[in-house]
């Protein structure tokens, strides 16, 4: 984030409180055993975790994790835990302490590994030297759209979008074929209710 | 309606629910000046029918977007997307290459404007109906939520 001399303070309390925010959630996650709570709250997570990458001025993403992350998987797990428990056992004996040994290893690792790369928002960094400003110079000049993420998703890398689609496609066509046509039942019941409710009748649902 | 202990979700809902839609149709046009494109315009629509099935019941929802219709737009926006790759192709082009979409000279645009809107287009759809059609899936196997089951 850019911003005016003297604001790195302000910048620095706002990740600080998100961040904080974000771990309070995750420990919250990790602790509950009503499922509910937990949809309720990975939601919120998401939600937090949109509001900081806008603050690392990644708009982009932010929006894409606040309508997927926040909006969809919210609604899809709700959705899914209707069809289990609403409660999730307590785990026992050594699935208790095996993720944590792994998730602490993994996140040495991701920590160590964070050492190496460049600071935040660092003018010299591979990222702002090399291609990047490339696609910020030419992208005006060739594709003359003003926003360059667009650009870069739909015609620079219009094959890797491709397969994204497909991808989400191929998800979509999964989960019906394996849950069935489960609207098969449900549209059977809809034309049953239409054939026996009269007109004033129609919202007979709740 | 007697006894709806719903009816503040119900009215908000039905306010709600076309700004939602029109916001996210304004997303998607205005992803080429703006964040936003066919994926998020395409998460925000379904999420209008996602929400109408929440609170008016999934029969409702089903019958104003039926799952075969959306099954049937996440298909057309692939072929959608696949289609402009062909079209590039048939006009001598590389698979998805835009310039090549109106034989223009080096530095005239309208191929890559056109390419790009059109390919939204299909992301759109895809995603759109991909993301009802998986909430229909899972929502479509309960009949009914009761209000004591939450």
């Amino acid at each position: 984030m850019t911003g005016f001399e003297g604001a790195t303070l302000a910048i620095d309390l706002l990740n600080i409180t998100l961040l904080t925010i974000l771990f309070v959630v995750a420990i919250a996650i990790a602790r509950l055993r009503s499922l509910f709570a937990i949809v309720m709250l990975s939601g919120i997570y998401s939600l937090v975790s949109a509001t900081w990458f806008v603050a690392l001025d990644a708009v982009d993403v932010a929006f894409t994790e606040a309508a997927v992350g926040a909006g969809i998987s919210t609604a899809l797990f709700l959705g899914a835990m209707v069809l289990t428990s609403r409660t999730a056992k307590a785990e026992k004996g050594a699935t208790k302490i095996v993720p944590l040994l792994v998730v602490i290893a993994t996140g040495a690792m991701l920590i160590y590994a964070t050492i190496d790369l460049p600071g935040f928002g660092d003018p010299n960094s591979p990222a702002n030297t090399g291609v990047g400003v490339d696609f910020l110079e030419r992208t005006y000049p060739e594709i003359a759209i003003p926003n360059v993420v667009t650009a870069v998703l739909a015609s620079y890398r219009g094959f890797d979008t491709l397969g994204e689609v497909g991808v989400v496609f191929a998800a979509g066509l999964a989960v019906t074929l394996l849950l069935g046509f489960g609207e098969r039942s449900l549209g059977a019941t809809v034309r049953r209710e239409d054939r026996e409710s009269t007109p004033n009748k129609d919202e007979t649902e709740s | 309606m007697k006894g709806d202990h719903h009816v503040i979700l119900r009215v908000v809902a039905k306010v709600l629910i076309p700004v939602i839609a029109l916001y996210g149709f304004y997303v998607h046009f205005h992803g080429e000046y703006s964040p936003g494109g066919g994926f998020q315009a395409g998460v925000i629509l379904a999420v209008t029918v996602i929400l109408y099935s929440l609170i008016f019941g999934i029969a409702p929802a089903m019958r104003a977007i039926t799952p075969g219709f959306a099954r049937f737009i996440a298909g057309l926006g692939f072929i959608i997307y696949v289609g402009v790759g062909i079209w590039a192709l048939a006009t001598g082009g590389n698979f998805l290459d835009y310039d090549a979409l109106f034989r223009e000279e080096p530095g005239g645009h309208n191929g890559q404007h056109v390419g790009i809107i059109v390919i939204e287009i299909g992301v759109l759809f895809a995603v759109a109906g991909s993301m009802v059609s998986i909430f229909y899936a899972f929502a479509g196997r309960v009949t009914e939520i009761r209000d004591e089951d939450w």
